[in-house]
């Protein structure tokens, strides 16, 4: 038993060292993005603590429009699945509809081909729609979730149909229906879907790119590439580690905050289908 | 209340079917279906920079790239960055798997550590690796030289430049692994292990003749993820090498981004999309077999 | 019933249209709090509302702080011009800046004037992406003469094609020599005499070359190689012969000179290794330099202000050294017209480019940043003349643009660009020799360019 408990340890130490590992990237990342740059690089900082990287950054990049339109990014792409997934879920779920069939095989062909290999046909498309460099532009092709819609509907069959008969009984048409009873019961899988969307638009980089020209619709991550691509300063890293700070911060410190919910979102999302 | 027949209510049901999936159909009709259509179709012309409309010249672009050593170099590239990168992120991610299913006061701890890498963009991740991977100065090359060997400058070297993309990429990409196999792991009922464990079978056994013969679909499953992961994200070859040195970082994804959007050449650019999602449909063709009968059944 | 439940069906495409639309709203009108890259724009907003909106698109691809300068001059138009406003678009570096300009004149929204490499002329004029400026020209008389002879010649060479102007030289540079000079007097060399050949490259190089420091540094990524390459075989070549013909329908990269030039940078690297060996990048350069990791580089004189400020050592700025003649590349970005934009927005871009190459801004322009002030005036203004004072360094690019010639230049320029840094980039990480990758090279940008014979 003794040595059990040894190798148990053993295995903890080991855990915890690899972990450590594991953060080496982040660590160095925020020391260097708080730290006066020197012409060295050195895992931890050595030189003295400062905020003018922060500040040079914040002011060479306008990250404050940049982060409005990844939010707003963020936030419409989300809305407006959160709409059309819950319909489509709905109908794909729990009626039975004549010609579903041709539904899923549209959904399948997104899980199979992700809009991302799309670039160059899409681009054409918002061209031809005159969509380019738009907001709406940059969300249209994501409108249609079918990794939502089969989250969702995978939940809402679960629902028992009892709960809807008796809405049903009450007078409750086929939007009460879904308002009232599915969409209340599923809150998990939306919360899911949420953290899924969010975090797949935030940091997006490709499509953004090549939608995007002028800086009132640049993303967080294009405006980054730019900066770090660009040949702006000398010993950039300090300002390039505090540019990614600012962008990676939200999104991070939500991890942190909820980690359970993002690892079991990530689980739901793919083994569901 | 009015009474309908059968049929009549069937007609309604699928008028109403149609309409609550309409608005994520039309989105996905217009942005998945037909550009994939379009892809083929014009991966059959000619349509460059300055031209109006596209010229139809048959099956030339597919002709010219089966002759140019570079479309071969960049398939190369494509699946050894995939096979170099799924197999150690699977390996990694079932292996902290199983560290972080352990019960400890630690597993807080370490599941984050090995996670947070998930959430972050890749743009962000590779800006900072480009410079952990700088000539002489960076990170690692300090850290070879300390141990005593020569600084390489892998992302300059042929050689060196995908295993070292790799290397990042597994870093990101196994604690996204780890769930899917912790979330396997855990499916398995404790009675077999406990079973399996009054048997007389050390934890070793249990893992090879229990845990891993049980997380066959997941394994499934986690590859096709993790392949179709590694063909639809290059934003690291943008940030770190721009495909240097000579294309030797180029793949499918990137190739088809120059093509279509630096030289544009549509043509080509819409020959090579049609590849890759040739290439996605071999990716999910064993998932989707193996998962028939599960879609029957739902 | 029925039509309710429709109806109920109905309200869900409706909501995802207004969500739609909801979102769309925020796309337009952010207004010009969001425009520039920082509030130099503030002098558009004292602009009466019905102004003439001008967009301008432009790189960056030196240190220091380009890009403030740059909106600065635009705010400084502004203010002149309340009728016109012209909001500057940072496009990042020029590969990037090529890119975007044509995404966004593909997607029906080309930006009005924009700056962009001077190589890119004959794939803006094939393309009819820019207009040619003659008549632009030509309408300001004798005026618009003077202005254009007053280019100098080694940067007007860039603007040509098939005889008519497409581009105003702005902000050009050449590639001078970079050197620390306590690291040549740490190793006994004279910090006044900096190497002035090939052979002298090698010897001081070895000299300077410790565990620490690297004797030369040349950039050899994607998009700086050709540059230095040009300048290598210019002076390589008897009688200057450049890596492509004049009319940009064909290059010549595969002549025994050129190949002895790869030859050449191969040696640094791995026989005298004096050089770091593999790729380093553009970016990275001055800052090894700077950190005194490399004695001596070969850079844009874009750089000068930069190095000026930050480096703790004297350094000084040289002629590229020499072979079989004294050679440097000329380099750099031009201003544009997006052709296909109305009279009305030409006129308004033209007459900010003329703003923006006044003989005083220009001046300013080039002391600012190390660029290569562009017209002759320049150097007649005070401000130019104490500036020589200060930094001589400085002068050195000036002096050296008579022995200058362009960098590669062709139609489809960017995938040529590629074709050449590709094939040098084999011969440096040795999938190829030097002859085999010039070869390779001269083949596959041949085949290019055959549509254009």
């Amino acid at each position: 038993m003794q040595r059990k408990k040894m190798i148990g340890a053993g295995i903890t130490l080991f855990a915890v060292v690899l972990g450590i590992l594991w953060l080496i990237p982040l660590i160095w990342m925020i020391g260097t993005a708080f730290s006066v740059p020197s012409f060295h690089m050195t895992l931890f900082p050595t030189t003295a603590f400062t905020l003018d990287n922060l500040k040079y950054v914040w002011n060479a990049i306008p990250f404050g429009t940049y982060y409005l339109n990844t939010l707003t990014l963020v936030v419409c792409t989300f809305a407006v699945q959160f709409v059309t997934s819950t319909l489509a879920a709905y109908a794909l779920g729990v009626m039975d509809f004549k010609g579903s069939s041709l539904v899923f095989a549209v959904i399948f062909m997104q899980i199979i081909i992700p809009n991302d290999v799309l670039i160059t046909p899409n681009f054409m498309t918002l061209s031809e729609m005159k969509l380019i460099d738009t907001k709406v532009g940059m969300m249209l092709p994501f409108y249609g979730s079918a990794m939502a819609i089969f989250l969702l509907r995978q939940h809402f069959k679960s629902i028992p149909k009892a709960l809807a008969e008796a809405a049903k009984i009450d007078g409750a048409n086929t939007w009460q229906t879904i308002w009232r009873v599915y969409m209340p019961c599923a809150k998990p899988a939306y919360l899911s879907f949420a953290v899924i969307s969010v975090s797949y638009h935030w940091n997006n980089y490709l499509w953004p790119l090549i939608v995007t020209n002028s800086p009132q619709n640049r993303t967080l991550t294009v405006g980054l590439a730019i900066f770090a691509k660009s040949k702006e300063a000398n010993m950039q890293w300090a300002n390039v580690c505090a540019a990614a700070f600012i962008i990676i911060v939200p999104l991070l410190l939500a991890f942190f905050v909820a980690q359970k919910q993002f690892m079991s979102s990530f689980v739901s999302a793919g083994i569901k289908e | 209340m009015k009474t309908y027949t059968k049929k009549q209510r069937e007609r309604r049901n699928t008028l109403i079917g149609w309409l609550l999936v309409a608005p994520a159909l039309i989105f996905m009709l217009i942005f998945t279906v037909y550009p994939i259509f379009r892809s083929v179709y014009l991966s059959l012309t000619k349509y460059r920079l300055g031209m109006q409309t596209p010229e139809f010249i048959g099956l030339e672009n597919y002709i010219n790239l089966a002759g140019s050593s570079l479309f071969w170099k960049v398939m190369g590239n494509t699946l050894y960055f995939a096979l170099i990168t799924i197999i150690p992120s699977m390996v990694v991610g079932l292996f902290l798997a199983t560290i972080v299913n352990r019960k400890s006061r630690m597993t807080g701890f370490v599941r984050t550590a090995y996670f947070y890498p998930v959430v972050m963009p890749m743009i962000a991740i590779a800006s900072i690796w480009m410079f952990i991977y700088m000539a002489k100065n960076g990170l690692f090359d300090q850290m070879l030289v300390r141990m005593g060997f020569e600084p390489m400058n892998v992302l300059s070297s042929k050689s060196t430049v995908l295993p070292a993309m790799a290397f990042m990429y597994v870093w990101k990409e196994a604690g996204y692994l780890m769930v899917f196999f912790l979330s396997g792991i855990q499916s398995i009922s404790t009675e077999v292990n406990e079973a399996a464990r009054i048997d007389g079978a050390n934890s070793w056994t249990i893992f090879r003749k229990i845990t891993l013969p049980l997380l066959a679909p997941t394994f499934l499953f986690v590859s096709t993820i993790a392949l179709t992961n590694s063909f639809k994200l290059v934003d690291h070859v943008v940030i770190m090498t721009e495909g240097a040195p000579n294309n030797a970082s180029t793949l499918l994804l990137y190739y088809i981004y120059q093509q279509g959007f630096t030289n544009f050449n549509y043509g080509v650019s819409s020959a090579l999309t049609t590849i890759m999602l040739v290439l996605l449909m071999i990716v999910a063709l064993p998932r989707f077999l193996s998962q028939d009968k599960k879609i029957h059944y739902n | 019933m029925r039509k309710k439940l429709v109806l109920a069906a109905a309200a869900g495409l409706v909501a995802s249209a207004m969500a739609l639309s909801a979102c769309s709203g925020g796309s337009g009108g952010s207004g010009s709090a969001a425009g520039g890259e920082n509030a130099a724009q503030s002098g558009g907003e004292s602009a009466s509302d019905d102004a003439l909106h001008l967009t301008f698109y432009y790189p960056v691809n030196v240190g220091g702080s380009a890009a403030a300068l740059i909106e600065q001059i635009c705010a400084d138009f502004n203010e002149e011009n309340p009728d016109i406003v012209v909001e500057p678009v940072y496009t990042g570096n020029y590969d990037d800046t090529v890119t975007k300009i044509q995404t966004a004149i593909q997607g029906g929204t080309p930006p009005d004037v924009f700056v962009s490499l001077a190589t890119q002329r004959f794939t803006m004029a094939s393309t009819g992406m820019a207009m040619p400026l003659d008549d632009l020209i030509a309408a300001d008389g004798e005026e618009g003469q003077a202005y254009i002879d007053d280019f100098l010649d080694g940067f007007m060479l860039d603007s040509y094609v098939d005889g008519q102007i497409y581009s105003i030289p702005f902000q050009r540079s050449t590639m001078v020599l970079f050197y620390n000079k306590d690291a040549f007097e740490e190793v006994g060399l004279d910090p006044e005499d900096p190497p002035e050949t090939w052979e002298e490259v090698v010897e001081y190089g070895q000299k300077l070359t410790n565990e620490n420091r690297y004797g030369v540094g040349l950039a050899l990524n994607s998009g700086s190689a050709q540059w230095a390459f040009t300048g290598f075989c210019l002076q390589n070549s008897v009688n200057g012969e450049n890596l492509m013909t004049d009319d940009g329908k064909q290059v010549l990269f595969d002549t025994p000179e050129n190949v002895e030039a790869l030859q050449f940078w191969l040696d640094l690297q791995n026989e005298y290794k004096i050089m770091a060996p593999g790729i380093v990048q553009w970016t990275d350069l001055p800052t090894q330099f700077l950190a005194g990791e490399v004695a001596m580089i070969y850079h844009t004189t874009g750089n000068m202000a930069n190095i000026n400020e930050n480096a703790d050592f004297e350094f000084g700025a040289a002629f590229l050294p020499g072979h079989k003649r004294v050679a440097a590349p000329t380099g750099g970005g031009n201003f544009y017209i997006s052709s296909g934009i109305s009279e009305e927005r030409v006129q308004a871009a033209w007459k900010f480019i003329k703003f923006a190459t006044e003989t005083e801004r220009a001046a300013q322009w080039s002391l600012d940043t190390g660029y290569v002030a562009t017209r002759e005036s320049c150097f007649e203004t005070d401000l130019m003349k104490d500036y020589y004072e200060e930094v001589p360094q400085a002068k050195v690019a000036y002096d050296q643009i008579p022995y200058s010639a362009p960098e590669l230049t062709t139609y489809n320029a960017a995938e040529i660009w590629r074709v050449l840094n590709d094939n040098i980039q084999a011969a440096v990480v040795g999938d190829a020799t030097p002859q085999e990758a010039l070869t390779a090279a001269q083949e596959q940008a041949t085949e290019i360019l055959a549509e254009y014979q």
